[in-house]
C-alpha cells in the first residue's frame, strides 16, 4: 500500500553568492550591523521560490506525470517526493519504500569491474548485499556482457554502461518510483529487450511520478498529469487534456511574446 | 523571484527566537541512527575512498604504509637529533604520535567535507545525510589500519614493553570515532554553508599538529602545562598513545576527551537538528 499525500507544501532556495557564502562578510556584516547592508545591496540573500502551495495526492495504481517549462519546478517537486528536500513549510507524507531514479548510473564506478558495479549501484538503490547477490546472475545474463562482468567499466563502451546501469536500476520494484525524464538506452538492438524488461519494471510499481517534455512517453505512461509554472500546480487531469493544455499556453505566450520560437 | 533582505536571517532568527522543536531533535537523532544501518552503504563507499589513493598502482595498499613509514623515519631522525633524544625512546613516541595525529587529522580534514564532495549524491539519494560523514570516519579508519604497522614495525625493533593496558586502544579508539562523527557532522554542515571554513580547517589543523606534542614531548615544555591541558588534541593523541607505549590510561586525559564528547555532541545535536533539513539546498 503506498500513498504520497502534499499538503501546501512550498519550497524556497536561498541563493548564496559568493559574498554571502563566505564566513568573513558574513562576521564583518553583523558586527558593522546595518550600516554597510544599507547601501551594499549585493550582500541580501536572493530567495527563489520553487515551489508554491503544492497539493497533491497520489493512491496505489497511479502514474502523473509532471508538465511544465524548464525552471517550473519539476525537477524540485520531485526531490521533495524522494524525500532529499524537505520543505520550508507544508507537509509531506509518504507511505511505501521510495526510490529516486533521476541519473541510473548515479554511483558506479569506473575503476570497479561490472559485478562490483552491480553490488555499488544495488547498494545506492536501497538494497542489502544478500538481495543484491540474489539477483546477481539475473542481471548479469541480462547485460549479455559476459565476460567483459569481470573487467572494470571503464573498458567499456558507452552503450555497455548504459546497459549495466539499465539491468541494475530495474531489478527491484519500488512502490513509489521517482523518473526525471524516463528511463533511456541508446542501443537499438537492446531497445526491445531492454521495452520488455521496463515494462515488467513499471507494472510492479504502486506508484510512478514522471517528469518529462516527451509527449509520448507522457502520453504511454502516464494518465493522469499536472501542468506546472512558476512552482505552483496550474492544472491537473487526463494527460491529453494537460498536454494541450500546455501546447495551447506556449503558442499563446508564443504570438504575445512576439518571438519567433520554431516548435517542433 | 524574490530579493528579501530578511529572508537570509529570518531563520535563524525564528530558529533562536522559538527554540527546537521536539520533532526536530528526533529527526535529527534517527539520520544519526539510520546513517549507521546503512552500514553496507558507507562501508562500500569509505572503502572505494581508500583505493581510489592507490589504484592500478602495483605496490597497492603498501604505499599507504610505506608513505607513512618514510615519513616517520626521516622525521625521526632528524628531531631525534634536534631535540638530542634517545631513538629508542623517541622514534616509538613519534611513529605512535604520527600515525594517530593521520587519523585524527583526516577525520577533521575529510569530515569538513564530508557533504561538500557528497554534493552529487545528496541531490539525487534519499539517504540519511549522516552516511556520508560515516563513510569519511570508515575511510580515515581503514587508512589507519595500513599506517599502524609503521608503529607496530618500530616498536617491535625498539623492544616496547607492551602489558595490558595495550588493550586500552580499542575504548580509545572508539571514543575518537564518537568525537569524530560529531566533527564530522557540525563542521561539514558548517562547511556546506560557508565555503571557508574547510579552508579555515585546513590551516588550524596545520597549526594544530606543531602545538600538540606529537614530534615533541610533553616534558620538553616545562612550566607550561596550562597550555598543554587546554589543548583537546594533545588529550585525543593521548589517550591512544599512552597504551601503545605500554604506559597506563591518565584520568585527566580520559576526562577531558569524554568532555570534548559530550560538550561536541551537545552543539552538534543543537545545530544538526535545526540545518540537518537545509544541507541539500546548500550543496
Amino acid at each position: 500500500m503506498a500513498s504520497i499525500e502534499l499538503t501546501d507544501v512550498s519550497v524556497s532556495f536561498p541563493v548564496y553568492s559568493a559574498s554571502t557564502r563566505s564566513l568573513k562578510n558574513r562576521l564583518m556584516q553583523s558586527a558593522t550591523g546595518g550600516q554597510i547592508r544599507a547601501d551594499a545591496g549585493g550582500n541580501r540573500i536572493s530567495v527563489v521560490e520553487a515551489l508554491q502551495d503544492i497539493n497533491l495526492s497520489l493512491r496505489d495504481g497511479e502514474r502523473v506525470g509532471l508538465v511544465g517549462h524548464n525552471g517550473a519546478g519539476k525537477t524540485t517537486l520531485l526531490r521533495v517526493l524522494g524525500g532529499i528536500y524537505e520543505p520550508n513549510c507544508g507537509r509531506v507524507a509518504l507511505q511505501g519504500s521510495t526510490v529516486p531514479l533521476f541519473d541510473i548510473s548515479l554511483g558506479m564506478d569506473q575503476e570497479s569491474t561490472g559485478y562490483e558495479n552491480i553490488m555499488l549501484r544495488g547498494l545506492f538503490l536501497g538494497l542489502t548485499r544478500k538481495q543484491i547477490r540474489a539477483q546477481m546472475d539475473e542481471i548479469a545474463e541480462f547485460t549479455e556482457l559476459g565476460d567483459f562482468l569481470n573487467l572494470p567499466i571503464r573498458t567499456y563502451s558507452a552503450g555497455m554502461q548504459m546497459r549495466l546501469a539499465f539491468a541494475i536500476s530495474t531489478s527491484v520494484a519500488p512502490d513509489i518510483l521517482l523518473l526525471d525524464e524516463g528511463i533511456g538506452t541508446s542501443d537499438a538492438a537492446f531497445l526491445q529487450k531492454a521495452g520488455e524488461r521496463l515494462q515488467r519494471f513499471t507494472e510492479q510499481v504502486s506508484i510512478i511520478v514522471l517528469s518529462s517534455h516527451d509527449d509520448e512517453l507522457l502520453s504511454s505512461m502516464c494518465e493522469k498529469s499536472v501542468l506546472m509554472e512558476h512552482g505552483r500546480i496550474i492544472a491537473a487531469g487526463p494527460t491529453e487534456d494537460i498536454l494541450s493544455e500546455y501546447r495551447a499556453q506556449y503558442g499563446l505566450s508564443r504570438v504575445t511574446s512576439g518571438r519567433s520560437i520554431i516548435t517542433p | 523571484m524574490s530579493t528579501d533582505a530578511d529572508s537570509g536571517r529570518s531563520s535563524l532568527v525564528r530558529q533562536f527566537r522559538h527554540g527546537l522543536r521536539r520533532e526536530q531533535i528526533h529527526d535529527a537523532l534517527a539520520d544519526v541512527r539510520n546513517g549507521w544501518k546503512h552500514y553496507e552503504l558507507w562501508g562500500t563507499l569509505g572503502l572505494h575512498d581508500v583505493r581510489q589513493r592507490y589504484r592500478r598502482s602495483k605496490l597497492g595498499p603498501f604505499w599507504i604504509t610505506i608513505s607513512m613509514g618514510i615519513m616517520v623515519l626521516a622525521l625521526g631522525l632528524l628531531y631525534g637529533q634536534i631535540f638530542g633524544q634517545d631513538l629508542h625512546d623517541y622514534l616509538p613516541f613519534l611513529a605512535a604520535g604520527f600515525v594517530i595525529w593521520g587519523l585524527i587529522s583526516a577525520i577533521i580534514l575529510d569530515g569538513s567535507e564530508a557533504f561538500i564532495a557528497a554534493e552529487g549524491m545528496i541531490k539525487q539519494l534519499n539517504a540519511p545525510l549522516s552516511i556520508y560523514v560515516y563513510r569519511k570516519l570508515w575511510s580515515a579508519l581503514i587508512a589507519f589500519a595500513h599506517n599502524i604497522w609503521v608503529f607496530v614495525g618500530v616498536a617491535l625493533w625498539f623492544g616496547v614493553s607492551w602489558d595490558w593496558s595495550l588493550l586500552w586502544v580499542f575504548p580509545a579508539l572508539a571514543l575518537l570515532l564518537l568525537n569524530g562523527l560529531w566533527i564530522g557532522l557540525f563542521f561539514g554542515l558548517l562547511s556546506a554553508r560557508f565555503r571557508d571554513v574547510p579552508l579555515i580547517i585546513a590551516s588550524m589543523v596545520q597549526v594544530l599538529f606543531f602545538i600538540t606534542p606529537v614530534i615533541w614531548k610533553p616534558e620538553m615544555l616545562p612550566g607550561r602545562a596550562l597550555l598543554l591541558h587546554l589543548n583537546p588534541f594533545y588529550h585525543l593523541v593521548e589517550v591512544i598513545r599512552a597504551p601503545l607505549l605500554g604506559q597506563p590510561p591518565a584520568l585527566t586525559n580520559w576526562l577531558a576527551v569524554l568532555l570534548l564528547a559530550a560538550v561536541g555532541w551537545a552543539v552538534t545535536l543543537l545545530f544538526y537538528s535545526a540545518y540537518r533539513w537545509r544541507i541539500a539546498y546548500w550543496v
